[in-house]
């Protein structure tokens, strides 16, 4: 198992490094430059452009850059904001917590809807109920969360006035009322994102537990007489969880960067947001830290749902 | 015109037969405001009156907390490294200038005890130098004294090019010396008309000598106050998380009697325009949205039984669509737009003039601006003083038609008109914006009904504003034919903004497209009328170069104003805020106050 682990590690170090010459190739290419709005300063000369550019090494040759920027990071330095004009680190770290906190919820809210329901419908396929929560996730995964969020906005912000719909990282008060109202901001956001996520993986759950459902090896534990709730949560469940992990954990980063729109949408200071925003003002430190981060995320993830396959069917990790 | 009934009468103020209102007042009756009246006496030799304030208050603090909403949020705090105006804003929440603009375009006082004068001898009658006395007994947040050291470093840390200082144009030009701790004098190398601009207003707040010593120059970046700026202002830092989050406390100290109101701020960024509006006007969730570029409809739609309201600001920002003077369809020596050539058909002027005819200001007012939108007929539109009278708009596709039948330009097969072979078909681009893109179809319209086809362009804002070389869709390369933007005029004088179009600033490949003047017009007459009013110290000679600047510019159609437009914020209906067309939002905070 653990040569296993090693040997998924290692490859992930040339994917990594072919996805950041990727990214720094095309950031170098897009068009746009960070001191654009300078451009239409009539204070600023265009010397003081100029000599930013080379104060900030954008007139170097692109393998150059590519160079000085790997050398960083490999020492830990993710370089600065051409806009902030602060580390890229202390940005991502500062908007790390906000990320966390309402994809975390959602995705964990996500969860405790679709593995009960698409469980539950995939033992009575065809059921009132499964009719139901089949219809349900057909609506939900096809309104965006740019529709919902200003539906939820209008409301329960403007008509009912319950939430707040500007989220602050810097809510007063301390203990159970702190607790409270960081709850009460996330209700919205994290309902919106997690709703989305519930209805796709619903459907999801409930196909892998129908392709193993009927399978003999279920037949054969039921007329052993194994209970009901034994044969699907231990025999059915850990074998159709197999595509499900693998679907959680290919859609984390993606949640990541589809979070972006609900970010905006809620004014939730997070990774999302701040790529939007340093992709608008062409930050490309900034751009190449955080989209790097996804692609990280992207191998992390799916050398988890590698391990996870071990645990969940070991002759995998043999292979 | 005015030149001799102007005179008389600031001869009548300076001998004290006028008061300074009723010349206000009689001067807003031929159609100037009282900030500009307020300059043509400052440089007639009378003082410069001070703006009033309506602040009520009668102590110090007690307000609770303002909420500020800036959909997009400052992302570094040195106003001298500021890209776009909310840096600005941001920073000078904590950092003073010496005088800021009221929304009259009024000098108020910040640091400065007084307004320099040819009268007080603060200005020097040859406009080569002025002279600031400061506030005694002025501390930084830290405790430590303010000084005409923090002027003079101030000054030097921003003209060392290697300090890269996005302000150094104000600066580099200039000498500041200290007469003593609370005096400076700033000499200039040549008349200059326009003196209050180093140090004055939000762009131009001074810096701690004592905090920012050690980080001049290539060091300037590392200085951990860029990131936690000590000021003098009416509120403390406490933290900021850039692009999200600003907060301050109140400053007991601040120099400033029953000032702040109050006790806290908050400024919160991101988002976007329309729910920033729904958030101060509709749920009233914060007390003050910042540049609300909504349609009207919208507005009005939100105001109704809410909890805030829209608030206007006249400045001098025009919308306008520039026609390109040089071909952009043919290349010389690997360059189009490029100064050799010249416009296939705008080379006519009977087209420029008719294209001028079919742009209907009124319906792009009704339509889109609302009540942030008035139409005109000028590039130039603020300061009121430098307004010209001699230009009016007209929208006429008969006329716009018929001129061009009579140059010969005819319909052809498919209705397009075409002469010599060459037809007209022109190429509108602007940057992807709503309003902007309305504005395209209506006048697209009515050019498709005089036989012109318009093919529409619109590229996305961080390109078409860049200054990337490798870009062709930038708007300083103008590879269209005519484009549509505005470029705003940030301070009560219109030198700076007018010397962008001197036929010497075109901008061209060999200056990388970093010249300022990309309709590419070349005018002897504006050129010299730019350079004279550059150094003439007579106010009235000075507004009369730039009127006929500005005319000259309409004879041409190197414009085609669109609308004048306003600064738009919104605010909670108890807030009084102070917002000026002449200032950055945040410039008259220390007056700002709620109505209990």
């Amino acid at each position: 198992m653990s040569q296993y682990v090693l040997r998924r590690l290692l490859i992930a170090i040339p994917s990594l490094l072919g996805i950041s010459v990727v990214l720094f190739v095309v950031l170098a290419l897009a068009p746009g430059d960070p001191f654009s709005e300078l451009a239409t300063n009539p204070n600023v000369p265009p010397e003081v452009q100029a000599a930013l550019r080379a104060k900030f090494g954008l007139d170097d040759p692109i393998h150059l850059r590519y160079l000085h920027w790997l050398n960083a990071m490999l020492h830990g330095d993710w370089g600065f904001s051409f806009v902030s004009r602060m580390n890229v680190d202390t940005l991502i770290l500062q908007r790390l917590p906000a990320t966390l906190y309402v994809i975390g919820s959602a995705q964990i809210l996500a969860l405790l809807i679709a593995i009960p329901v698409g469980v539950y419908a995939a033992t009575k396929p065809y059921s009132l109920f499964d009719q139901i929560a089949n219809t349900l996730a057909f609506v939900g995964f096809s309104l965006p969360t740019f529709f919902t969020g200003i539906l939820f906005i209008l409301i329960f912000s403007v008509t009912l006035d319950w939430l707040p719909f500007v989220y602050t990282t810097d809510i007063k008060g301390t203990g159970i009322h702190w607790v409270l109202e960081m709850i009460r901001q996330a209700i919205m956001p994290v309902a919106v994102l997690g709703l989305f996520q519930a209805a796709s993986m619903t459907r999801f759950v409930r196909s892998a537990m129908l392709d193993v459902i009927r399978l003999d090896y279920v037949t054969t534990a039921r007329a052993k007489g194994l209970g009901q709730a034994k044969v699907i949560i231990k025999h059915v469940m850990r074998n159709a969880m197999i595509p499900v992990v693998t679907l959680i954990a290919l859609q984390m980063p993606a949640v990541f960067g589809g979070a972006i729109v609900t970010e905006q949408i809620f004014r939730i200071p997070g990774i999302g947001s701040l790529l939007i925003s340093s992709i608008l003002s062409n930050d490309t430190p900034v751009v190449m830290a955080v989209t790097f981060v996804f692609a990280c995320l992207v191998v992390l993830f799916n050398l988890i749902a590698d391990v996870l396959y071990g645990w969940l069917d070991p002759r995998i990790s043999l292979r | 015109m005015l030149d001799k009934e102007l005179r008389s009468m600031i001869g009548e103020v300076k001998d004290g037969r006028m008061d300074r209102r009723a010349f206000i007042t009689r001067m807003a009756a031929v159609g100037l405001t009282a900030p500009l009246a307020n300059q043509i006496l400052a440089l007639g030799g009378v003082a410069m009156a001070e703006g009033a304030s309506t602040y009520k208050p009668t102590k110090r603090g007690g307000g609770g907390a303002l909420k500020l909403l800036w959909w997009q949020g400052p992302t570094l705090l040195n106003p001298h490294f500021a890209t776009g105006t909310k840096d600005q804003d941001g920073s000078r929440l904590f950092y003073e200038p010496l005088a800021c603009w009221d929304p009259d375009g009024n000098m108020k006082l910040v640091l400065a005890t007084e307004i320099p004068s040819i009268q007080n001898g603060l200005l020097a009658a040859d406009g080569k130098s002025v002279t600031w006395k400061l506030k005694p007994g002025v501390k930084w947040h830290d405790g430590k004294p303010f000084t005409a050291d923090d002027i003079v470093f101030t000054w030097q840390y921003i003209k060392d090019p290697a300090t890269a200082a996005v302000t150094i144009a104000s600066y580099r030009d200039i000498t500041v010396e200290k007469i003593d701790d609370l005096t400076v004098k700033i000499t200039f190398p040549k008349p200059t008309p326009f003196w209050a601009d180093a140090f004055v207003g939000a762009p131009n707040t001074i810096l701690p000598k004592h905090l920012f010593a050690d980080y001049t120059g290539s060091k300037s970046r590392e200085a951990p106050t860029n990131l936690s700026p000590v000021g003098t202002g009416p509120y403390k830092f406490v933290e900021f998380k850039p692009g999200d989050l600003i907060r301050g406390v109140i400053n007991p100290d601040y120099h400033m009697a029953n000032r702040p109101y109050f006790d806290t701020i908050e400024m919160k960024g991101g988002g976007d325009a329309v729910s920033a509006a729904r958030a101060v006007i509709q749920t009233g969730e914060y007390d003050f949205g910042w540049n609300i570029q909504v349609e009207d409809d919208v507005l009005l739609r939100l105001e109704k039984g809410g909890k805030g309201k829209t608030v206007y600001a006249v400045g001098g920002d025009t919308e306008f669509i520039a026609l390109n003077f040089t071909d952009p369809n043919v290349e010389v020596d690997g360059e189009r737009s490029s100064m050799k050539t010249k416009h296939p058909l705008f080379s006519d002027p009977v087209v420029r003039k008719a294209l001028s005819l079919l742009v209907d200001r009124e319906s792009v007012k009704k339509a889109i601006y609302g009540r942030a939108g008035r139409t005109t007929s000028n590039f130039l539109n603020g300061p009121e003083k430098f307004v010209s009278k001699n230009t009016s708009w007209e929208f006429n596709i008969e006329k716009a038609a018929k001129m061009l039948d009579d140059a010969g330009w005819k319909p052809g097969a498919d209705g397009i008109r075409e002469k010599d072979g060459k037809k007209l078909k022109i190429l509108y681009q602007t940057s992807i914006n709503g309003p902007r893109q309305k504005t395209q179809a209506i006048v697209k319209q009515a050019c498709q009904k005089a036989g012109i086809e318009v093919e529409l362009k619109s590229v996305v804002a961080s390109v078409f504003f860049s200054s990337d070389v490798a870009n062709p869709d930038t708007y300083p390369k103008f590879y269209a034919d005519i484009e549509m933007f505005q470029i705003p005029l940030s301070q009560p004088d219109p030198s700076q903004h007018m010397r962008r179009y001197l036929s010497t600033s075109a901008a061209t490949k060999e200056n990388k497209w970093q010249g300022t003047n990309f309709p590419r017009w070349v005018n002897k007459d504006y050129d010299a009328a730019i350079n004279a009013a550059d150094m003439e110290m007579d106010p009235v000679k000075r507004a009369a170069l730039y009127i006929k600047a500005n005319d000259l510019m309409w004879e041409d159609t190197v414009f085609i104003p669109v609308q004048h437009r306003l600064k738009v914020e919104a605010a909670a209906n108890n807030l009084r805020p102070v917002v000026s067309g002449w200032a950055n939002e945040t410039d008259n905070l220390f007056d700002w106050y709620r109505e209990e």
